[in-house]
């Protein structure tokens, strides 16, 4: 036997711009759980893409049971027995859990012509049973809760006799009983030699269940260790690779006056946000915390009318009615949304378009021509400004890396001079260096006296780059702490306060 | 990020496979030209270029729904619809089978206008069902092709329209500098919707909706308004197409422009509007229609039987649009 079931050397890719693995490594025993570890944009995903050939790799090779393997494709790998369990679950909700499972490769009947749905539902339940799911294996995936699709997903890679299950940020959106639970069934796939390569920034939960941790910066393999050699401060010193003094920039923006005040925001959906009340102040930077599924997303495109909502918003010291993102836009308010593809970017526009989108009324002369002299030196300020790096104005966004194309969002909502910016997770997906240029630019806004919501899931930012911060639980408001004296595990506490 | 400058092996290719088939039709035309007679002459180009106005019209009509991932299967009927009844009103005085007989001489641009408006109704319907009642654009059209139909069926009691006012036809037969109106208006309104693409708050919503209709919302674009304008701007269009077209065609019935709307989508799709949305020029549009009518031209000039043409047009949508999504699958 091997002493490594997947050895993955050298690896390097480049995208335009940048380069996303460097000599990538990763050597995974049978039977163990194999952390990998890094900061948003190390790597991680992407090494993981080009292991299940979603990416093509420049360099490397992949050694997978002894043998030199290149997958063209995800199912390949997975007829190979390398599943993985995916943070954003692609399952298919209208069907029933057993035909999620064997979708694609049904137990048929009457010579291969019918599929066999008692043999299925029999094999399901056969499965279900081991990933201690207690569902009928007819029932709707819809009707599953995020936790037990995600048994499923195990389940179905259980039945692909998987010898590899990747896990990525599997915990994100558990509560910790279910978090237990997945632990259970993974150490019952580890006593069967299956190996898990796991995912996670949860450092408590990787040196509890990991036998081995490899650790990526900027691409680059930094080291493996056992779980057992490794604290909490090494593996965040490993993966920053620098004293984590240097992470933000020096702040010195001065909390003036309350800009906003928002009184008992209440979603009409009861599982969203209720009763939030919080204060905003000029030149403030607001932190909001809290896990995945704490609604905070969801407050904030309350507040920019783009869900109902019922409460008080109280803006410059006057209610403000906010039916539309118009609404807001109009009143000074600008909404840079958490997910950059599907809200945030026009993909096949220029820059130049991208950034002058939400300000094209100021550019308006004579009643309809639009003074393009203007824009073009809109967009050029800006892109100095924010150092955008591109090669024209004319460029598609699409082709720009995912720092540039978050500044070119960030010009778009400063075009508009907004007094109130709320950033919802203004550096995911971004590569270290330019998340501190993100960092420098909010703090930028801050001490102009812009104020500053800041979604964040990411503990060091919030830490590092808030005021106040606001933790939110469930929908609803679980406590304020001071920025500069928060500590993770308070922040934490509160994330998980009303958790039953 | 590459910047090719100067003529290179790649950038050559690039143009070749980018522009394949406007390529293949200029060497067909060029051999025809070479190897029959009376092609290159100016009677002909500038027949085709009438064809062409036409249908360029219907074409920028459609163009704005398919930029914005929609589509209009109702372009067609809208033709027949405006070309009815602009042509009930416009027939001479003395015509034998007048279909008003109460109808008087009334002022062509009156005419024109009142039939404008009244189209450019059923585009606001579409736009209004596809905007607000969320109704995918395939479907809300399809329906309104059909109800437009009915409409124009009753009304023209599916009568053939002839007879129609000296200067009415004079719209399609009349020239200017040797040149006919039919080429002049319709590059008059090439312009005006070029401006209207690239320098208007309009355009740029437009664009904007086609390329992330959500993101479009979160940065305070009216994605309702403007999708309720571009499919009345759409109708506007047709309704000039249709009122031209019956002068041309020597009279309008129920059934003129029948189907366009689809040669319209295949030559804005052919001329690089791109069916994922966000993308599309006036120039290109042009291209596409000039690509059809010229490989129906060639066609007829080497004897090809007409029933023919229809598989070479439709070899031609399916060859264009398979490469125009090839520029679009992600380069891995």
């Amino acid at each position: 036997m091997e002493e490594y079931i997947l050895d993955v050397r050298d690896i390097c890719k480049s995208f335009p711009g940048v380069k996303a693995l460097d000599h990538a490594q990763l050597k995974v025993r049978p039977g163990t759980v194999h952390s990998l570890m890094g900061e948003n944009g190390a790597g991680k995903s992407t090494l993981m893409k080009c292991l299940f050939g979603i990416y093509k790799r420049d360099k490397g090779d992949v050694i997978y049971c002894g043998k030199k393997v290149n997958f063209p494709n995800a199912h390949a790998a997975l007829q190979e027995g390398i599943a993985m369990v995916h943070q954003e679950l692609q399952p298919i909700p209208e069907r029933s859990v057993a035909e999620n499972i064997f979708c694609g490769r049904y137990p048929m009947k009457w010579g291969g012509l019918v599929v066999d749905h008692a043999k299925m539902n029999a094999m399901t339940a056969e499965l279900l049973k081991e990933v201690r799911l207690n569902v009928k294996p007819t029932t709707r995936l819809g009707d599953l809760s995020v936790s037990q699709m995600q048994s499923v997903e195990i389940a179905k890679a259980v039945s692909m006799n998987a010898k590899i299950i990747i896990m990525d940020e599997p915990t994100s959106s558990l509560t910790e009983n279910e978090v237990e639970g997945l632990f259970t069934i993974i150490d019952s796939l580890k006593a069967k030699g299956v190996a898990i390569i796991y995912i996670s920034h949860k450092m408590e939960e990787i040196l509890k269940i990991s036998d081995d941790v490899t650790i990526m910066r900027d691409g680059k393999y930094v080291g493996t260790w056992h779980a057992d050699e490794l604290t909490t401060d090494l593996i965040i010193q490993r993966m920053v690779g620098r004293e984590l003094t240097n992470r933000f920039p020096h702040r010195e923006n001065v909390p003036g006056e309350v800009i906003l005040e928002v009184k008992n925001f209440t979603s009409p959906n009861p599982h969203s946000f209720q009763n939030v009340s919080f204060e905003l102040k000029r030149g403030e930077i607001l932190g909001i915390g809290g896990l995945v599924g704490a609604q905070r997303t969801e407050l904030m495109e309350g507040l920019f009318g783009i869900r109902n909502a019922t409460g008080e918003i109280i803006f410059k010291g006057k209610k403000l009615n906010i039916s539309q993102p118009k609404d807001a836009i109009d009143n000074g308010i600008a909404l840079l949304t958490e997910d950059r593809r599907a809200t945030g970017i026009f993909g096949v526009l220029s820059i130049e378009d991208n950034v002058s989108v939400a300000s094209l009324n100021k550019y308006v002369e004579a009643g309809v021509l639009l003074n393009d002299r203007k824009i073009r030196n809109l967009v050029n300020e800006n892109i100095n400004k924010l150092s955008i790096k591109t090669p024209s104005t004319k460029t598609k966004i699409q082709s720009l890396s995912g720092g540039n194309q978050q500044k070119v969002i960030i010009s778009r909502w400063l075009a508009n001079d907004p007094d109130v910016l709320i950033l919802d997770e203004p550096t995911r997906g971004i590569d270290v260096g330019a998340k501190y240029e993100i960092y420098t630019i909010i703090a930028e806004l801050a001490k102009q006296g812009k104020a500053i919501i800041m979604i964040s899931s990411e503990m060091p930012e919030l830490l590092g780059m808030s005021d106040r911060i606001m933790v939110m639980c469930e929908g609803k408001v679980s406590g304020f702490v001071d920025g500069a004296s928060a500590t993770q595990e308070v922040v934490m506490d509160l994330a998980t306060k009303f958790m039953q | 990020m590459e910047r090719v400058k100067g003529i290179t092996g790649k950038s050559v290719k690039e143009f070749l496979s980018n522009n394949a088939i406007a390529i293949m039709i200029v060497v067909m035309a060029l051999y025809v030209g070479f190897t029959k007679d009376n092609f290159f002459t100016f009677g002909n180009i500038h027949n085709l270029a009438r064809n062409v106005s036409i249908r360029f019209l219907v074409a920028l009509g459609v163009s704005g729904c398919l930029i914005t991932k929609g589509t209009d299967l109702s372009a067609g009927r809208q033709i027949g619809f405006a070309a009815c009844i602009a042509g009930t009103l416009l027939q001479r005085p003395d015509y034998a089978s007048k279909f008003f007989e109460w109808a008087g001489e009334y002022p062509l641009f009156g005419v024109i206008l009142g039939v404008v408006a009244l189209t450019s109704l059923i585009g606001v319907v579409n736009g209004i069902i596809v905007a607000y009642l969320k109704v995918p654009p395939f479907i809300a059209t399809l329906g309104m092709q059909t109800l437009v139909y009915g409409i124009t069926l009753i009304y023209s009691r599916a009568e053939p329209i002839g007879g129609l006012r000296n200067d009415y036809s004079n719209l399609a037969t009349g020239k200017l500098f040797g040149i006919s109106y039919l080429i002049w208006f319709a590059a008059f309104v090439a312009l005006v919707m070029w401006f209207i693409y690239n320098h208007t708050r309009h355009g740029k919503y437009m664009y904007a909706i086609g390329g992330n209709e959500n993101a479009a919302e979160v940065s305070g674009v009216n994605t309702n308004a403007v999708k309720i304008r571009i499919y009345a701007t759409a109708s506007i269009l047709y309704a000039l197409a249709g009122i031209l077209l019956s002068p041309k065609s020597g009279g309008a019935s129920v059934n003129l422009g029948n189907g366009w709307e689809l040669e319209a989508i295949a030559a804005c799709t052919i001329g690089g509007v791109s069916t994922n949305g966000g993308v599309g020029k006036i120039s290109g549009i042009l291209i596409g229609v000039l690509v059809f009518e010229v490989l129906k031209v060639c066609l007829q000039f080497l004897g090809v039987e007409s029933n023919f043409t229809y598989i070479a047009q439709g070899i031609v949508i399916i060859v264009a649009v398979a490469m125009d999504i090839r520029k679009y699958v992600a380069k891995k």
